[in-house]
């Protein structure tokens, strides 16, 4: 199988390089726009700000690329972010694939501490990417900004200050707001899913 | 509901795991990548690589051995000693770190901590406090324990916090190795002043320091060495004591 990962300006690229070779696939990574169309899946990771991300995909012709892919796509934290509508930070435009809008977390108590960093459970899990999970499972998170539930785009569920979108999809295109490459065997077993679509 | 996070620490020298009581009279207590990975088994939440001698002798951290933990291990690291500058953080991020834990050298030149959380986010920037308890109040010590500063604490774990750090790594000297529960009230103290997470270390020696420092001293996370090491206390044993008392674990 030909796994194709986005090379773009985000961090924590490298764990899901190394997360998808403990799976016993070499992926490549690469901005190529005929490498990216031709792969089977496209990984689009990453940990990072959303205005500079989404300018540097802009830059590079990237946006259209990722919007026009038609295989199944995975978007990881920021990757998730930036297929959304629109992005409260720094008041950005996205990609638009997911019609939903990143908000920043407002803490409520002195203890939601923000970002949200470690492992909180996922529920209401309605895709194959979470075949083989028949109870909560706790995914591993940082991020300070989060996609509201979306009626028609969201596949899982998790509680930080309040519910909001764990997962989404539409169409060809997955998007986990946690890490799968660091969840441990569930992030494990969501990757593999993933890339056995 | 967020859990609370278990985080086994391996120090290393010279590429094997040690761990010091009240940092000295080190211990071998074995490979680092074997461990970790039983660690991630078992049930670990996080795991700390600390490179013990790096501050010491100046010497550089161990990227090769950091860049075979990442192929490894499928749960988040941080890795620590000796970074000194922005390019040894790059150099640990890119050889597969989730994130780096700077100690002497933020107190030294605290601007670090700003242009670590500028460059790779405040998510990647842990800074690591090591106090101890006098007459005088808390006071901060450098190069593992061994250079005491002028520099109280609370307001150092304030400062970092606002200049980007990402979580609070507090070991207190006092308690490291004596084996007698978490400085808790200090804890407790950062925990409701900071706006991050703060990290408790120092003191474990049974299951109940756990629960303690996670309900009196309100740590978002817990990390020990010795007890972990040696067996003294099973990971998921500690984890089914501590849902029984209530408190959110990942298990």
């Amino acid at each position: 199988m030909n796994v194709a990962i986005v090379k773009y300006n985000a961090g924590n690229i490298f764990s899901v390089i190394n997360a998808v070779k403990r799976l016993g696939i070499e992926p490549i990574l690469t901005d190529d726009a005929a490498l990216l169309r031709s792969a089977d899946k496209v990984i689009f990771p990453g940990q990072g700000e959303a205005n500079t991300t989404m300018n540097y995909l802009r830059e590079r012709n990237l946006d259209q690329v990722i919007c026009s892919l038609s295989q199944p796509v995975l978007g990881i934290c920021i990757g998730m972010q930036l297929m959304c509508k629109h992005s409260e930070e720094y008041d950005t435009d996205c990609l638009g694939i997911f019609d939903a809008e990143v908000k920043r977390f407002m803490p409520q108590r002195h203890e939601d501490k923000v970002p949200q960093m470690g492992w909180n459970t996922i529920e209401q899990c309605s895709s194959p990417l979470f075949t083989g999970f028949d109870k909560p499972e706790f995914v591993y998170f940082i991020h300070s900004y989060y996609v509201p539930l979306t009626p028609d785009c969201t596949i899982a569920t998790t509680n930080y200050i309040h519910p909001y979108s764990a997962a989404l999809h539409k169409g060809n295109f997955y998007a986990t707001q946690f890490h799968p490459e660091k969840s441990g065997k569930v992030g494990e077993r969501i990757l593999k899913n993933f890339l056995e679509l | 509901m967020l859990a609370k996070r278990i985080i086994p620490c391996l120090d290393i020298k010279d590429g094997q795991t040690v761990k010091g009581t009240n940092f000295v009279n080190l211990r071998h207590a074995g490979d680092p990548i074997e461990l970790g990975k039983s660690y991630s088994e078992q049930g670990a939440d996080e795991l700390v690589y600390l490179d013990i001698t790096a501050s010491h002798e100046g010497r550089k951290t161990f990227t090769e051995l950091v860049g075979k933990i990442a192929l490894e291990i499928n749960i988040p690291f941080t890795v620590g000693g000796g970074i000194n500058e922005l390019k040894d953080v790059e150099r640990l991020l890119n050889a597969g770190a989730d994130k780096v834990s700077i100690n002497s050298a933020a107190i030294r030149n605290p601007q670090l901590i700003d242009e670590i959380a500028r460059h790779f986010g405040s998510q990647v920037c842990v800074v690591a406090i090591d106090a101890k308890q006098t007459e005088k109040g808390w006071y901060c010590y450098l190069n593992g324990g061994r250079v005491e500063t002028d520099r109280n604490l609370f307001e150092w774990a304030k400062e970092a916090n606002e200049r980007g750090a990402g979580e609070i790594l507090f070991t207190s000297m006092n308690h490291d190795g004596v084996k007698n529960g978490f400085a808790d009230d200090a804890l407790r103290q950062l925990a409701d002043t900071l706006t991050i997470p703060v990290i408790a270390s120092g003191g474990a020696g049974k299951k109940e320091h756990f629960r303690d420092t996670f309900i009196n001293g309100h740590s978002d996370a817990a990390l020990a060495a010795s007890v972990f090491h040696f067996g003294e206390i099973p990971i998921p044993e500690l984890k089914q004591y501590l849902k029984a008392e209530g408190i959110s674990v990942r298990i």
